[in-house]
């Protein structure tokens, strides 16, 4: 039943998602066979009718708006995102070859931030007012990094003056690291506060003080009884860092030369390429959704007070 | 484990009730002449601990022995559960401690380094926290959470320590010990989890075991046994040592009794002595404060110079038509599997002006929904309230609103019930302004808020304080208060005193009496205290599973219990007895 209604609310909030980039092509100005010839021939000028109708024809602008809408939809379900107004092919293949790159990136630089995160917390909290500023402090001033200026410094200090990382990094494991680094260190500021803030208020609940009476240490307290308990706000907050994650990729894969959607999104935007900006618009949508579930079941994992609700996470 | 019910004392002094095995330990240490002389386990000598320059707890001595209980009383403040701890070497976080003696057998403890602390908790020392709700590790499986001091001090394999943790559930009374291993303690009730967290602290047959306020999370019934399981640990040569500010509780457990003020050891000797023969003037007010049936129709706070108490001067109640009347009140609420679950069934009543009508029982009784339903906040599923013949319940918003001034409430937590930025004159004022004669101006509001706060004993200083920034007595005083602005006919008082300390729950208790005598306010009182219950109320509704099992005049219910759950409550409620 809970199943189901979620299942339902994922498809309803991609449809959502398709009409809206749908009629934000329609708000474009002018007349859409126009644009696109104009597009390919790199001028602006009119077009006679002969001209237009075969481009009219083969998008399809000639058939009612609810045609349009219906078959743009209709196409959706059968994964076709539409075709690409610049380079004459479907937008699945001009997505689909960039993808990956990205979302090795984000998840990548999502569980880096979290392993830099739960590091720094458990060795700073409640650890006497140095160690403890110095914690919250080093959070403080990562989580209010941009990204943009991390990458920058990075590729000057580790692949410029220190060449050790390649300055057009491809999409190989050592180019990788500096774009993880870029997206994950103002990620992994925001989740250590919020970590270091339950983390905070774990430590002073009595079933930590009740763990210490049994004679268990300080450490074996903190990775058996808080961390547990601490993480969960972090998750919680971790399917919109995801897609966070994915608007911060645009970034890091810019600076970086690195393949990935971000370039693709930045060329059609330039471009004007409307169908394939409304294709990444959606998958960028899928990845939110399906990072929401996913949220979902690994929260119910960590703590199984959620599991007698939810049959989502039987994980 | 039986309970003994020995309320029939021909003593007349003092009844001290207690499971079988605690009345086996010997009376005084060294008394009877067959027992052994009990031998001392615990010896602390002149202990001061302090907090960022502040001593709370100022040199005080004590030895527990083994196969006895000390208790050690106090209220909030006054350093015991400070003690408890350090007695484990977890003080805490920026506390200074010194102590001239603190051996535990034949080993000294002071001076200790936290490795070595590490190999005493647990192990030497068992340690039981107030609320097991939160004293286990909710994500954590029960059996681990039991089994966890062996795993601390490396006793057996993960078998053999999951096999022990189900052995000790059992050992402690808890049914289906393999299933409850398996769950987590949200999964079980209040008294199970309280079992499973003792279980946990005896894991290791620890020589000491110390519990801090083991039973005030729990229900009357259930409370009972909880101290049954620690009265048979004791009986097995165990040494307990409890924290308690319930002196009830302390006459059914301990042998020996340290009564703890503002960090000092006031009194200190055989419970026996403590409770029938006081010496110190806090501890006699301490059992002063203990409402019961024999503190009924009196103050519970002694004047100042008087050696008597003083009595009540009740107004006449009028038994003519009652002032509120339920009539066959049912109020189902949908479950989580879609079926309706009644909480209420078939409760009639009726308050008559100028008494008080006790409503008791334990949690999930569906007391506190009958207020709600009594109040208006709740519709009833069937059944109608009628207020002065008057139908109540059945009135819509807007006709009820004018009427809303009739009835006022007093809630357990008044901090929750304010608006925390509101200072006490703004909640005054506006409570006064829904009444009957609202205020013309603010110096009017003003002049009768003062004399609102003269009348729950405060003052002009309190009239700008801010509610955060009261004590709880206090805050339970402006809830009185702002009750009585709009000059209502019945006060629900639901759980008035519950969070208070015992002598402060006195001063609140009084003060509800005596506006009563010179109000002729009446009060439906809901508790599930039925000592509170027996000293405040005329008549009394018993509840359980939302039907009321017994209801009729206050002595009467106390005396000739009709109904075994009644019967049962009666007896399992620790009770302090002691003829004045």
């Amino acid at each position: 039943m809970k199943l189901a209604f979620r299942l339902l609310s994922v498809v309803a909030v991609l449809i959502a998602a398709a009409s809206v980039t749908f009629f934000a092509q329609l708000m474009v100005p002018g007349d859409r066979a126009t644009t696109i010839l104009n597009l390919q021939n790199g001028r602006e000028q009119e077009w006679t009718a002969s001209e237009l109708g075969p481009v009219n024809e083969k998008f399809g602008f000639d058939n009612p708006l609810v045609v349009q809408y219906l078959h743009y939809v209709g196409g959706l379900f059968r994964g076709d995102l539409g075709t690409s107004y610049t380079q004459y092919q479907s937008v699945n293949s001009v997505i689909g070859a960039q993808i990956v790159p990205s979302l090795v990136l984000t998840a990548s630089a999502l569980v880096v931030a979290w392993a830099l995160a739960i590091g720094v917390t458990l060795l700073t909290v409640k650890r006497g007012r140095f160690v403890t500023g110095l914690g919250s402090g080093w959070e403080t001033f990562a989580a209010s990094l941009p990204t943009y200026w991390v990458g920058v410094v990075l590729l000057v200090v580790l692949a410029v003056k220190v060449p050790i990382f390649p300055v057009i990094g491809g999409s190989g494991a050592w180019g990788t690291v500096l774009p993880v680094l870029t997206l994950a260190i103002p990620l992994a500021g925001f989740l250590g506060q919020v970590t270091r803030d339950e983390f905070d208020k774990v430590l002073d609940q009595p079933f930590v003080t009740t763990a210490r009476t049994r004679g268990m240490g300080d450490t074996a307290v903190r990775l058996r009884h808080g961390l547990r308990h601490a993480v969960l706000p972090g998750i919680t907050l971790s399917g919109w860092a995801l897609g966070a994650l994915v608007s911060g990729a645009v970034i890091a894969e810019n600076i970086y030369g690195r393949p990935g959607i971000g370039q693709v999104l930045v060329t059609a935007v330039n471009t004007r390429d409307v169908p394939t900006v409304s294709g990444i618009v959606l998958v960028v949508a899928g990845v939110y959704v399906v990072a929401n579930v996913l949220v979902d079941i690994s929260y119910a994992v960590v703590d199984p007070r959620l599991r007698s609700h939810s049959r989502l996470a039987t994980a | 484990m039986s309970i003994v019910d020995d309320r029939n004392d021909t003593d007349g002094a003092v009844a001290v009730t207690a499971a079988t095995a605690a009345t086996a330990a010997p009376a005084e240490p060294g008394a009877a002449g067959a027992a052994p002389p009990p031998v001392p386990l615990l010896h602390v000598e002149g202990l001061r601990v302090s907090f960022a320059g502040t001593e709370v707890v100022k040199g005080i001595s004590f030895t527990a022995y083994a196969g006895r209980c000390l208790a050690i009383v106090g209220e909030s403040g006054s350093g015991k559960s400070v003690t408890a701890r350090t007695v484990v070497g977890l003080t805490g976080a920026g506390s200074e401690v010194s102590v001239d003696r603190l051996e535990l057998g034949d080993r000294d403890l002071s001076g200790l380094g936290e490795r070595q602390w590490r190999r005493i908790r647990g192990k030497e020392v068992g340690f039981v926290l107030q609320d097991a709700l939160v004293s286990l590790d909710q994500l954590r499986k029960v059996g681990h959470e039991v089994a966890e001091p062996l795993a601390v001090h490396g006793v057996g394999d993960r078998r053999a320590r999951a096999a022990k943790a189900i052995e000790l559930l059992e050992s402690v009374g808890v049914p289906e010990p393999e299933v409850r291993a398996a769950q987590r303690p949200y999964e079980l009730s209040g008294g199970l989890r309280q079992r499973a967290l003792i279980a946990s602290a005896i894991a290791l047959d620890p020589p000491l075991v110390i519990a801090d306020e083991p039973t005030t999370a729990l229900d009357v019934t259930v409370g009972a046994q909880v101290l049954d399981l620690l009265a048979a640990s004791k009986s097995r040569g165990t040494s307990i040592i409890l924290i308690s500010h319930d002196l009830a509780v302390v006459a059914r457990l301990a042998d020996d009794v340290a009564v703890m003020k503002g960090g000092e050891i006031v009194e200190h000797g055989p419970v026996e002595d403590i409770l029938r023969n006081p010496q110190h003037a806090y501890t006699k007010a301490l059992l002063d404060a203990v409402p019961s049936e024999h503190t009924r129709g009196t103050h519970l706070v002694r004047p100042a110079d008087g050696e008597e108490k003083t009595v009540r001067s009740r107004r006449p109640v009028d038994r003519g038509r009652p002032l509120i009347e339920a009539r066959h009140l049912v109020k189902a609420f949908r479950g989580p599997d879609g079926k309706d679950r009644e909480v209420v069934r078939d409760v009639s009543f009726e308050v008559f002006s100028g008494e008080t009508l006790g409503i008791v029982g334990e949690s999930g009784s569906g007391k506190t929904t009958t207020a709600r339903i009594a109040l208006a906040l709740t519709p009833p599923t069937s059944g109608e309230v009628l207020l002065r013949g008057e139908p109540w319940s059945a009135l819509g918003l807007r006709q009820r609103r004018p009427a809303r001034s009739r009835i006022g409430v007093v809630y357990q937590d008044p901090l929750s019930s304010f608006d925390p930025r509101w200072s006490v004159d703004r909640i005054l004022a506006d409570a006064l302004s829904r009444g009957p004669r609202p205020p013309a101006n603010a110096t009017e509001a003003r002049r009768r808020s003062l004399e609102l706060l003269e009348q729950v004993g405060l003052g002009h200083g309190h009239l700008t304080s801010a509610p955060l920034r009261l004590s709880g007595g206090q805050r339970q005083r402006v809830a009185i208060a702002r009750a009585l602005a709009p000059e209502p006919e019945l006060i629900v008082c639901d759980e008035p005193v519950s969070a208070l300390d015992v002598s402060v729950q006195a001063q609140v208790l009084d003060l509800l009496t005596d506006l009563q005598d010179e109000l002729g306010v009446t009060y439906l009182f809901i508790s599930h205290d039925l000592g509170v219950i027996h000293h405040m109320c005329d008549r009394i509704l018993v509840m359980k599973d939302g039907e009321v099992v017994e209801s009729g005049g206050a002595d009467e219910v106390f005396d000739r219990p009709r109904h075994p759950y009644t019967q049962q409550l009666l007896t399992a409620l620790p009770r302090l007895e002691v003829a004045r």
